[in-house]
């Protein structure tokens, strides 16, 4: 089924906080092979000036899979997603996020294209802190496979 | 390895390998990271759902491997908070075998320089074997 093109532009509404903690930014750290002192020990962390210890480079996708939960979960969106591959990702940041933020993430469509029986869905999510500002932008697009 | 050890902004010139990095994959490794993310899909960790619906075994998470591949520009450039640009393709899929697992082999090389704002984008080669499994893998280091 062809991806609805109408979705392009759409935005949802903001996801519920986040709220960042401690063991989990540790245990995605882990996760990730990362080594670095800054993503596990507090004393550390801060004594480079962060608030507390910092959530690896790759860790906002956690936030963005509840804005992406939106969009998928939508009827009017026709995204199968038994059929959807991951395509690209990137994230552009302003801070890097920390145990202890609490973020939102607000989802744009940005892009709907169709490359053969294939669809390509671009998603932007704007992920911010309790005080409303920018902390990451995390860009996905989606290949939502059609019949050969 | 310390945090407060910074590469030498001036010192870098394009094509220059700054990390070389191996991380071999286990199944473990899958059941671990679809915990730490919250990314269940049955598709990396279940032999008989990955082959019903045509792969060829149990993959990693694409988020996985795009997570580990810049921990060698982490490890270099110190710390993580460095990073405030990083993208990539998921041009191939990687398959882990239930007893041999999978091994991403990283290469790190500068691909460009940015002298007024003291930044380096370093483009990861991220392969398993001879095929290139990231395309366009590239991250933007502030080292001022």
């Amino acid at each position: 089924m062809p991806l609805n093109p109408e979705l392009q532009g759409r935005v949802f509404p903001p996801t519920e906080p986040y709220l960042v903690g401690r063991e989990k930014v540790r245990e995605f750290s882990r996760a990730v092979f990362a080594t670095n002192p800054v993503n596990f020990n507090v004393e550390v962390a801060r004594a480079a000036g962060y608030d507390d210890i910092v959530a690896p480079p790759t860790f906002a996708v956690v936030v963005q899979e509840l804005s992406l939960a939106q969009l998928l979960a939508d009827p009017d969106a026709g995204i199968d997603f038994s059929r959807v591959v991951h395509g690209d990702q990137r994230f552009t940041s302003t801070r890097p996020i920390v145990a202890g933020d609490e973020l939102t993430a607000t989802l744009t469509v940005t892009s709907v294209k169709s490359l053969g029986p294939h669809s390509m869905v671009t998603a932007q999510s704007e992920i911010t802190d309790a005080a409303g500002e920018h902390v990451v932008t995390s860009i996905s697009t989606l290949v939502v496979r059609g019949d050969e | 390895m310390t945090i407060t050890t910074v590469p030498d902004f001036p010192s870098l010139a394009v094509g220059d390998i700054v990390a070389e990095r191996s991380f071999p994959l286990t199944r473990d490794s899958l059941v671990r990271y679809a915990g730490a993310s919250g990314d269940f899909n049955p598709i990396h960790y279940r032999d008989d759902i990955a082959h019903a619906v045509g792969l060829p075994g149990v993959l990693a998470h694409g988020m996985l491997t795009m997570g580990l591949a810049v921990q060698a520009v982490v490890d270099w450039s110190g710390d993580p908070g460095r990073i405030v640009d990083y993208q990539v393709r998921f041009t191939r899929p990687v398959v882990v075998d239930p007893e041999s697992g999978a091994v991403v082999a990283v290469i790190a090389k500068v691909g460009q320089l940015d002298d007024d704002a003291r930044a380096a984008r370093i483009d990861l080669t991220v392969k398993v074997g001879d095929e290139t499994v990231l395309g366009k893998a590239q991250a933007r280091v502030i080292l001022g």
